[in-house]
């Protein structure tokens, strides 16, 4: 049966909205299948604005995987800004695909990509508008699957109630896989109904509703277990262990809108062992797996001529650790030498090395700023959260970089972290100014600058901070504030510096949907039908209708927000996400947090990448293993940066 | 693997060429920005020898006509490009409409007489709006006129229509004789940060009402001179609308026609 487009009916609405164009689809890149051939089809949103949602390289690969089998027909949909929301409510026109302008509510599949938590409400959202019903208890055969992933996904229970399915890890063979027991469950006649397929599901992923948890009194959970036969008791990441093999995206859709990031972007290498504690990314991610440098070639030139982007981002966690990074930077930079292609790593490392890559990158292109994240203001502050990073690294990294050219540094830091007191914060006034002193005495300048910027830390699952307690809202406020006043304080440095912070507030509401179980639920469900929408963005966050939608959601449960953020769990405490597996080693991780606020000073780890192996357990339990060079080729030249403070 | 073109100052502009373009069906909510940057990115991947600006930061030397608001549809739109090597106009149009996302549609491709001879270097790369019309009508011509002040100045004026649901043709008739019997008709329109004030009948130099089907959906054919700042077929249906009882009963859908000397556009009316 073809399904209708629902533009004749959005049309009239798009006059009255801001940026319309986000909503009519038509880029480059994009496609529009023939419904009727396809047999499994899926609906991919991201639950935030497009012009942050159309840049994400999760769902531009799946997108590509997906409509690359002939059978197989994904869509791409987006939050709509409540502007439209409310026309939309008015007109009774449904939540649509941007490709095709299908009814999301037509589509076999709808897949949530959460690359954090804050989006939650942006799913009901989704969800209300496309008439799904926003329980998985209430759906039927006739409505889509519910299935999410991104990282948010590895502790999905606050929106466990709304969730059909979660995957855990890469979703490359995943979606592949959850398509294939569709389609064969389609053909069979959908036997066992929507259950039956869910049944089948339960064997590649997480489904929250054949496993039933339980409380003690006191509001801890007691268990999680298995409601149905057949239904593992843990659920297992997925890891894509070739990453050569899965060279996506090849043709990523280019907007026409203006959107956060417009680039061509290749994952140089996927993982990080660099073992910093409060990184959820590197926890969930690993092994490290590289993609080689004849692949990271091909995959620049294809991408710079399927999109005429002029700018070519090699992402990863750190870029600056691929094993032939050296050779990737020189023999880019020599390809695109001359052209108006700028190429950058996004993600750099506290280390001179990395200054000379980025001045290799840049050759093309103004040296304007650069980018460093101590994350912690002193060094005992460092050492606990395990980012091995002398002051006297970094003075030499900062020195560096203005010595080449850069004008500004940018460096980020966390307030809040376990341990921290007001000195450790303190200290970061004390820092900047020995990087703009070094930087202008490096320089030759005065007019060089260092912007401080700085967020309060949300403890992660997966992390040996996962037991931590959260610091209270007022405290990272009250350090914030006395952090400005220092940097304010000193007349010879207070105009190089830039300061910029979060508050403490979104980030306790971001701390309870992270760590939350599935009592949250109530919570999001309660603020969003109070009108939270888009909190990630500060001004569409309100602290006062989290906090009076979460007293009121949890009035007659023995817990609150604070119970959920900034209370210290032991180790016997079921986790919320403990029956699901990504792989890390639950006593290491305990004791790795053990190491990290030991009374006489955290103990630090080194990388496995060159060290021996620490039993973090990841590979033992997933059957994988470090994939990483050199392999020895080239992309054309011979010559090599020299490599000056290493790793 | 596409060789990237070399860029400015090693290859100096050697041809100048005119491309009219359309901006229509879904592509007409493309702001003026947009389209330049899907322009930007579509002669890339064509591939095309565009030269590029000097400096920290260089950019590809393509010079834009004022371009029809968000929301409106366009028949002719202008743009110029700066080419390091000649190529045949025709080619050039082929290539770009082979890249260009479906509705930003080029329809010809003209060499700009105007600039031969003259240094490309001379000529403006920003995002300016058409320069104010002088007083004195140019000559029409099949081709883009030309004038003295760069590639565009000889799009003085904008042939619209305007199609508005719900409203019947006697209404708009009445409407527009009213609006063209006016003096002045002072109007604003506020953007996020300012409020415009415009004379909107200043502006307009003929308008009639085009036979409406179906019968509720009258059409409004204009044509606007190309003032600065521009005023816009939506300034002048609120000319429209305040003074005279014109209220559509959805979005208008508004299209610009042509654009060129006033000579060449006025004198068409079809009713």
């Amino acid at each position: 049966m073809p399904v209708e487009s629902v533009y004749p009916a959005l049309e009239p609405l798009l006059p009255q909205v801001r940026k319309p164009v986000q909503y009519v689809g038509g880029e480059v890149g994009s496609v529009v299948k023939d419904w009727d051939e396809a047999e499994v089809r899926w609906a991919l949103l991201y639950p935030d604005a497009y012009e942050v949602g159309l840049p994400n390289q999760g769902l531009q690969i799946l997108y590509e995987v997906l409509n690359e089998q002939p059978d197989v027909l994904a869509e791409r949909t987006y939050a709509v800004w409540p502007d439209l929301e409310a026309l939309m409510r008015e007109t009774g026109v449904p939540h649509f695909t941007v490709d095709a302008h299908r009814p999301v509510r037509a589509f076999d599949v709808l897949g949530v990509s959460f690359a954090t938590e804050l989006t939650y409400t942006n799913l009901l959202t989704v969800l209300d508008l496309s008439g799904i019903p926003l329980y998985s208890s209430e759906r039927t055969v006739a409505h889509p699957l519910v299935i999410a992933g991104g990282h948010a996904a590895f502790n999905p229970e606050p929106v466990a109630d709304f969730l059909d399915v979660a995957v855990l890890g890469d979703g490359e063979q995943a979606v592949l896989a959850i398509t294939d027991l569709i389609r064969e469950w389609k053909r069979a006649g959908q036997p066992g109904g929507r259950d039956g397929l869910l049944l089948k599901l339960a064997t590649v992923a997480y489904v929250p509703r054949f496993y039933d948890v339980s409380y003690h009194p006191d509001g801890r959970i007691s268990n999680v277990v298995p409601n149905r036969p057949f239904v593992p008791p843990t659920v297992s990441k997925h890891t894509v262990m070739d990453l050569d093999a899965w060279p996506y995206p090849r043709s990523p859709v280019v907007p026409v809108a203006e959107t956060v990031h417009e680039r061509y972007s290749v994952e140089i290498f996927r993982g990080c062992t660099r073992g910093c504690r409060f990184c959820q990314a590197g926890m969930i991610t690993r092994p490290v797996r590289e993609r080689s440098i004849t692949t990271i070639g091909a995959m620049v030139a294809g991408g710079v001529a399927a999109t005429g982007f002029d700018e070519v981002g090699l992402l990863s966690l750190s870029s600056a650790d691929h094993s032939e990074i050296n050779e990737v930077a020189v023999d880019l930079a020599d390809r695109y030498e001359g052209s108006n292609v700028g190429l950058s790593l996004p993600s750099t490392r506290v280390d001179a090395f990395n200054v000379t890559l980025a001045n290799e990158l840049s050759r093309n292109g103004r040296r304007s700023g650069l980018t460093f994240a101590p994350e912690g203001g002193s060094e005992r502050m460092r050492k606990v959260i395990n980012k091995m990073v002398t002051e006297d690294d970094l003075i030499r990294t900062v020195s560096t970089s203005y010595a080449s050219g850069w004008r500004q540094v940018k460096l980020y830091f966390m307030c809040g972290l376990p341990t921290e007191t007001d000195a450790d914060v303190l200290a970061i006034a004390s820092l900047a100014r020995r990087v703009i002193a070094a930087g202008r005495e490096a320089s030759g300048r005065r007019d060089i600058r260092c912007t401080v910027s700085i967020g309060g830390f949300v403890p992660k699952p997966h992390t040996p901070f996962q037991w931590a307690a959260q610091c209270a809202p007022e405290v990272v406020d009250a350090r914030l504030r006395a952090l400005g006043g220092a940097l304010r304080a000193d007349r010879g440095y207070a105009k190089a510096v830039g300061y910029r912070y979060h508050d403490g507030q979104p980030a306790l509401i971001e701390g309870l949907l992270s760590r939350g179980d599935r009592r949250v639920a109530a919570v999001i469900l309660a603020a969003w039908r109070n009108g939270a929408r888009f909190d990630g963005w500060s001004e569409h966050f309100s602290f006062e209708l989290w906090t009076r939608s979460a007293e009121s959601a949890l009035a007659t449960e023995p817990v609150d927000v604070a119970w959920y953020t900034m209370r210290e769990r032991d180790y016997s405490e079921v986790l919320p996400w403990d029956h699901l597996d990504a792989g890390l080693d639950r006593d290491w991780l305990w004791q790795d947090w053990q190491d990290s606020i030991a009374p006489e000073g955290a103990t630090e780890v080194e990388d496995c990448r060159w060290t021996p192996c620490y039993e973090c357990g990841v590979c033992p339990a997933m059957g994988t293993e470090i994939q990483v060079g050199p392999t020895g080729e080239r992309l054309d030249g011979k010559r090599l940066l020299p490599v000056v403070g290493g790793r | 693997m596409a060789k990237p073109a070399p860029r400015s100052p090693a290859s100096p502009a050697v041809q100048r060429l005119v491309v009219r373009y359309a901006k229509r069906g879904k592509m007409r909510f493309a702001s003026h920005r947009d389209v330049a940057r899907a322009f930007e990115r579509g002669v890339r991947r064509a591939g095309l020898p565009i030269a590029y600006s000097a400096g920290f930061t260089p950019h590809p030397k393509i010079s834009y006509a004022g371009g029809a608001p968000t929301g409106v549809a366009s028949e002719a739109e202008y743009l110029s490009l700066a080419l390091t090597s000649r190529q045949a106009a025709a080619e050039v149009r082929e290539r770009l409409n082979a890249v260009l996302p479906d509705g930003i549609d080029v329809i010809d491709v003209m060499e700009d007489a105007e600039a031969d001879g003259r240094s490309s270097a001379t000529s403006s790369d920003a995002l300016a709006p058409t320069a104010s019309v002088s007083p004195a009508d140019s000559e029409a011509s099949g081709s883009l006129p030309s004038g003295n002040s760069g590639s565009f100045s000889g799009l003085e004026a904008s042939e619209w229509r305007v199609e508005l649901p719900g409203v019947k043709p006697e209404a708009a008739e009445r409407a527009v004789a009213g609006f063209l019997a006016l003096r002045e008709a002072p109007v604003e329109r506020r953007t996020d940060k300012v409020v415009r004030h415009l004379d909107a009948r200043a502006a307009v130099v003929e308008m009639d009402v085009i036979a409406a089907d179906p019968d509720d959906c009258a059409i409004l054919r204009m044509v606007v001179l190309n003032t600065a700042p521009a005023v816009r077929p939506e300034d002048v249906l609120t000319a429209l609308r305040g003074g005279h009882g014109i209220a559509p009963s959805s979005s208008p859908l508004t299209t610009r026609l042509a654009q060129g000397s006033r000579t060449s556009l006025t004198g068409k009316n079809l009713s």
